[in-house]
């Protein structure tokens, strides 16, 4: 990880990249790695934001389990580039 | 129909509002209903069953909703009929309709620049012609910002005002559907047909909460109504929208209208709080695109993991990678505290200076946008610069308010938006003054 606050290199735009399962190539990481140092660099302006004591109106929106109609399977699978017996289908775990 | 109007006019080059025109609705029995005889253009992150719904991303291309959100029952409930879904900057990300994976927009005003974005599709289809009346979706600005660049009305409602069932969710914290229009008036008629509860958004507040008209409060009548100029948002803004801007001010005082100048101290971190709130949510929302349910594929080689970082890099374009990327560096473990809590702490702190305004302002102004359009392809080359546009818009989505774009006079023959803010709930306040303002 960088030490300097703000200033983000290849790796670290890897390694985020990576968390966020998104393959990026060489020339993408490299632009990335600019962009992203100035970009937190104005996000600095953050740390002199005082806490605040936030007044959450909360209300209990739940709501009772009761069945009512859905997709049926057909329409849920209608979009999917691979299916097979009326399931998804995906990629190897590993 | 004897004609199609669902194609592009002849004789204009297009603007390439659409990314598909199609008729869908109105509902049978509803020629007596409020938006009877009138077309509507859908933006394309709202769900239209049997017409597909691309966000503006190569990723949906070819997806199908299997169901209507909300608002688009209630159109054509309404008796409305939707003439095609409108372009718009991928997944909301942007503000001039640019990083769309159909190209880009251009401004009916001036086709040799951006519309504004995201909505940029919407508004231009208002502004052409090409459809009476549209619904955009506001999560930084992405409503205000193409109708004051279009010289055409928009408003972000309230958060809770307009059901979000169907809307393909960007940053669910801060999104609303709203209306884009012509006028005021037009815009609050249909701010009526899809606003109001549903079950099917928890976070939509029940009838007490909200007004159950719009289209009365637009008479123009601000005598007596107090007026806070946002000083803050004035600062680092294009002399000649300013100039445009107290114009429109000066003609609100001479209807009646007391003006005060506000200071909102917290409005300078709101910026970095959006973007730093705004990607996290993304992060997480954009994760569903796997390309296994819906979406590109990422094919078979490799375990799920590869497949999935493969669908993701194919299917999404640069802003939205930066913008899932972002998102996920600001919630990682080190960096959670530094980013995401603190952009919570400041968008308290601005909730808390508006409630503070509007204890002696009935309605806050500012401009809507701090520049004039830019030209096509101005935009690209710095993303900082680009987030800096929306300073005068995000902090109404960081404090769940809402508030209303509307033509205030033009600076070089470009259209300049003046914006309106209103209280929690107070959608009618902004309306009279918007309408005010109009006239």
């Amino acid at each position: 990880m960088s030490e300097t606050p703000g200033s983000v290199d290849g790796e670290e735009v890897r390694h985020v990249a990576d968390l966020a399962r998104v393959a990026l190539d060489d020339a993408e990481v490299e632009e990335f790695a600019a962009q992203f140092a100035e970009i937190l660099d104005y996000f600095e302006t953050l740390d002199e934001v005082p806490e605040i004591e936030a007044e959450p109106e909360l209300v209990n929106v739940m709501r009772a389990d009761e069945v009512d109609d859905c997709l049926d399977q057909s329409e849920a699978l209608a979009n999917a580039p691979e299916s097979e017996e009326g399931y998804f289908k995906g990629p190897k775990v590993s | 129909m004897a004609t199609d109007d669902t194609a592009a006019p002849e004789g204009r080059t297009d603007l390439n509002a659409f990314v598909t025109r199609e008729r869908i609705g109105p509902a049978e029995g509803t020629e007596d209903g409020p938006l009877a005889g009138r077309t509507v253009a859908v933006k394309d992150n709202i769900s239209t069953e049997g017409t597909r719904t691309t966000c503006g991303s190569a990723m949906l291309a070819d997806y199908v909703p299997p169901y209507d959100a909300t608002v688009v029952e209630r159109l054509i409930a309404a008796g409305a009929t939707i003439v095609g879904k409108t372009n718009m900057d991928e997944f909301g990300m942007g503000g001039t309709t640019e990083t769309s994976n159909f190209g880009p927009t251009r401004n009916p005003v001036d086709p040799e620049r951006v519309p504004g974005g995201s909505s940029g599709g919407s508004a231009a289809a208002v502004a052409a012609g090409e459809a009476d009346l549209a619904l955009g979706t506001d999560t930084g600005g992405s409503i205000r910002n193409p109708a004051s660049f279009c010289g055409v009305v928009g408003i972000k409602p309230t958060y809770g005002l307009v059901s979000r069932y169907g809307l393909v969710a960007y940053a669910n914290s801060l999104e609303q559907i709203g209306p884009i229009a012509p006028t005021v008036r037009e815009a609050a008629e249909l701010l009526e047909v899809v606003a109001g509860p549903d079950e099917r958004d928890a976070t939509t507040h029940p009838a007490e909460d909200v007004p159950d008209s719009f289209v009365d409060a637009c008479d123009g009548d601000v005598s007596g109504t107090t007026v806070g100029v946002i000083d803050t948002l004035l600062e680092g803004a294009d002399e000649r929208v300013v100039e445009v801007f107290e114009d429109a001010v000066d003609d609100l005082a001479a209807a009646g209208a007391e003006i005060e100048r506000v200071e909102l101290e917290s409005l300078d971190h709101a910026l970095a709080a959006y973007y730093v709130i705004a990607t996290s949510e993304a992060s997480s929302n954009l994760a569903r695109f796997d390309g296994v349910r819906y979406g590109v594929p990422g094919g078979d080689e490799g375990n799920w993991n590869e497949s999935f970082a493969g669908a993701r890099e194919e299917g999404f374009g640069a802003e939205v990678k930066r913008r899932i990327l972002l998102g996920t560096y600001a919630l990682s473990a080190g960096y959670h505290d530094k980013y995401y809590r603190k952009a919570q702490d400041a968008r308290a702190w601005v909730k808390r200076d508006f409630a503070d305004a509007f204890a002696d302002a009935d309605v806050l102004a500012s401009p809507t946008m701090p520049v004039l359009p830019p030209k096509l392809g101005e935009s690209l080359d710095d993303p900082l610069q680009l987030y800096l546009m929306d300073a005068d818009t995000v902090p109404v989505n960081l404090a769940n308010l809402p508030a209303i774009s509307v033509p205030a006079g033009e600076a070089d023959d470009l259209p300049v938006g003046l914006q309106l803010i209103g209280p929690k709930f107070g959608e009618r306040a902004i309306l009279r003054a918007a309408s005010a303002v109009e006239t």
